[in-house]
């Protein structure tokens, strides 16, 4: 009986170690977690803003409301604007037709759409130097037709579709792959038409994932720097993004204005991540729903 | 929803009737090298309100900066520049050699090899100059740190490398051997090689990195009145190299876009004594002898070696110096 007694103190006393001494560690883990990210993104951050305001509010407005600052705000958005939605339409379909068929060359495809995430930006946009440029495949024809694509805007365009190419559908097809095909094939049973059950079961399924898939897109679209740097041309005023942008202020010594440009990506980057969080909220409790 | 439509066609129609009813515009694009940054905004402003009087025509410039080499290579891809202001001839040379978008004597069009100023190579360093650097040969110093561009990117990057040959060509005894021994102890000092001259000297004055940076005497008079002259110096070596900055319209392209006149007068515009006088106040060396004179004193005088003397062209000094395989090639590697 007495050794009985001993044994289960033991055990607790044991098993109570086991419980103190993990969250000592867990506290420590979680401790440099926060404070790696406090110096290697809060601080810098703060960073940002405190240049962008050095010289007061008035400056910062100033350096924004300059024509080449709205000429390179304008194109990252157009371009956003652009490049986003044709990732999207493209994802979808890609992550469709790979989730929900079995179909030769489908795993090649899956390596085809993670080829931008392994390719370095800048030869991104070098594939598109040599296509389109003057000494390039194309060139010559395009300029024999006043066709402008490199150091133009649908060459910024082209190099950021490329860059963001596998956000949406990276997003999607673990997704759909995980939902399964039961409730396509029970809507097809029961008469519904392709497109029906893509519109009334597939998409209703998907739509945070996508949601998701296209904030990602989009900061990614925004910020982009190497890809775009290589096909610009960096006229200012015409081809000049807001991270290009950025990078003329800061190289003509003009540090605030420089600052007060980027914050605007350092804000874009405080909705995403809001926005990222709520979706995910989201699609938590959509799946507890469920 | 069809009101919405006939909206957006309203607007669509007023959107592309405005540019009829603009004034006659043109625009130009000036494809230049790292720090002529701010000589050519006051200038295309000047130019504006001259070519307005002269021809009744506004006319917008637009800028593009980078490496004289990286620029030369985007004109030669296909940006559409109607001048191009580069660091050197050679640059400029590749745009003929490569895309024959310019005659191969573009260089004999305009007065002075087409360079409407000069510059030259000197040293920035930090206030009170701590590391006694007065010359060429205090660089080779071992713990001496040197900041200087890639001559591979940069054109500034090329001429700082030659003026460097040429000083240690020019010692007592100086030979090719020892000139290349010399340069290639040089290069051992430097810890980063930035693309472009404007990249340096951020990476100097912004960074705080090396002990002496290797610039324009422009970009270094530029470093010195906007960050302090309470933290910067500039030295001026006993030799350096007369570097001609070149200019020319690029035919192709005007051509194709109807700007030939416009283009000219603009590059002509650089040799007025207005053009000359914007260079000098934004520290390039004037050719006009009035103007140089009345700037005289802003500039050191100094024993200005020159390319065509000492290397016998650019294009022989780039196949020597540069290319791929060349002296640069062969003791930066070491």
């Amino acid at each position: 009986m007495n050794v009985a007694g001993v044994l289960t103190t033991k055990k607790e006393l044991s098993s109570r170690n086991e419980l103190t001494e993990p969250l000592l560690v867990r506290w420590l883990l979680i401790a440099a977690a926060l404070v790696f990210l406090g110096l290697f993104l809060l601080v810098p951050l703060a960073a940002v803003f405190s240049q962008a305001l050095e010289k007061g509010f008035e400056a910062y407005l100033a350096a924004l409301k300059e024509p080449d600052a709205l000429a390179a705000i304008r194109l990252t958005l157009i371009t956003a604007a652009i490049s986003v939605p044709l990732n999207l339409i493209f994802g979808v379909v890609s992550a469709w037709s790979i989730a929900k068929f079995d179909f030769p060359g489908r795993s090649f495809l899956i390596t085809l759409i993670d080829l931008p995430f392994s390719v370095s930006p800048v030869i991104s946009g070098l594939i598109y130097v040599l296509l389109f440029g003057l000494q390039g495949w194309l060139g010559p024809w395009l300029q024999a037709h006043d066709i402008k694509i490199i150091f133009a805007v649908p060459g910024i365009i082209l190099a950021t579709i490329f860059v963001t190419f596998p956000f949406v559908a990276r997003e999607l097809i673990p997704l759909m792959e995980s939902q399964g095909k039961d409730e396509e094939e029970a809507a097809r049973v029961l008469g519904a038409s392709g497109l029906q059950t893509f519109w009334r079961v597939t998409l209703p399924n998907i739509r945070w994932g996508i949601l998701y898939g296209v904030i990602l897109c989009n900061a990614r679209a925004m910020g982009e720097f190497g890809a775009v740097s290589v096909v610009s041309g960096h006229v200012r005023g015409s081809t000049n993004t807001i991270p290009l942008h950025v990078e003329i202020l800061y190289n003509e010594y003009n540090y605030v204005a420089a600052f007060a440009v980027a914050s605007l990506l350092g804000m874009l980057a405080i909705v995403t991540l809001v926005a990222k969080s709520f979706v995910e909220w989201r699609i938590r409790t959509v799946k507890g729903e469920e | 929803m069809k009101t919405l439509i006939g909206k957006a066609l309203l607007v669509a129609a007023l959107a592309t009737s405005i540019p009829l009813t603009a004034f006659a515009q043109v625009n130009l694009l000036n494809v230049s090298y790292d720090p002529t940054r701010e000589l050519y905004q006051d200038f295309n402003s000047a130019f504006a309100k001259q070519w307005k009087k002269q021809a009744r025509e506004d006319v917008t410039i637009k800028q593009s900066h980078g490496g004289s080499g990286k620029q030369a290579r985007a004109v030669i891809d296909g940006l559409d520049a109607d001048v191009v202001t580069l660091a050197l001839a050679y640059d400029i040379d590749e745009i003929h050699d490569r895309a024959k978008l310019i005659p191969q004597a573009w260089q004999k069009r305009l007065p002075h090899n087409s360079s409407p100023y000069t510059s030259t190579i000197v040293f920035l360093v930090r206030k009170g100059n701590p590391k006694k650097i007065k010359d060429w040969s205090d660089l080779v110093k071992p713990g001496v740190s040197v900041i200087t561009p890639n001559p591979k990117t940069s054109g500034g990057a090329r001429w700082n490398y030659l003026a460097a040959w040429g000083y240690a060509l020019k010692q007592k005894g100086g030979n090719e051997a020892q000139a290349k021994e010399f340069v290639r102890k040089l290069f051992k000092n430097v810890p980063v090689l930035d693309s472009g001259a404007r990249g340096s000297t951020t990476t100097f004055v912004q960074r705080g990195l090396g002990d002496v940076l290797l610039a324009w005497e422009n970009e270094a008079f530029l470093a010195v009145n906007e960050l302090g002259k309470d933290k910067f110096e500039i030295v001026v070596p006993s030799v350096s190299i007369l570097a001609e900055p070149p200019v020319t319209v690029i035919d192709k392209v005007v051509d194709r876009k109807g700007t030939r006149k416009v283009a000219e007068a603009y590059l002509k515009y650089l040799y007025t004594p207005e053009g000359q006088e914007i260079a000098a106040r934004h520290y390039y060396r004037p050719r006009d002898k009035k103007v140089a004179a009345k700037y005289g004193k802003i500039f050191p005088k100094v024993k200005l070696l020159t390319i065509d003397q000492q290397f016998g062209g650019w294009r022989k000094a780039q196949k020597v110096h540069f290319a791929d395989g060349g002296i640069f090639d062969q003791i930066y590697a070491k």
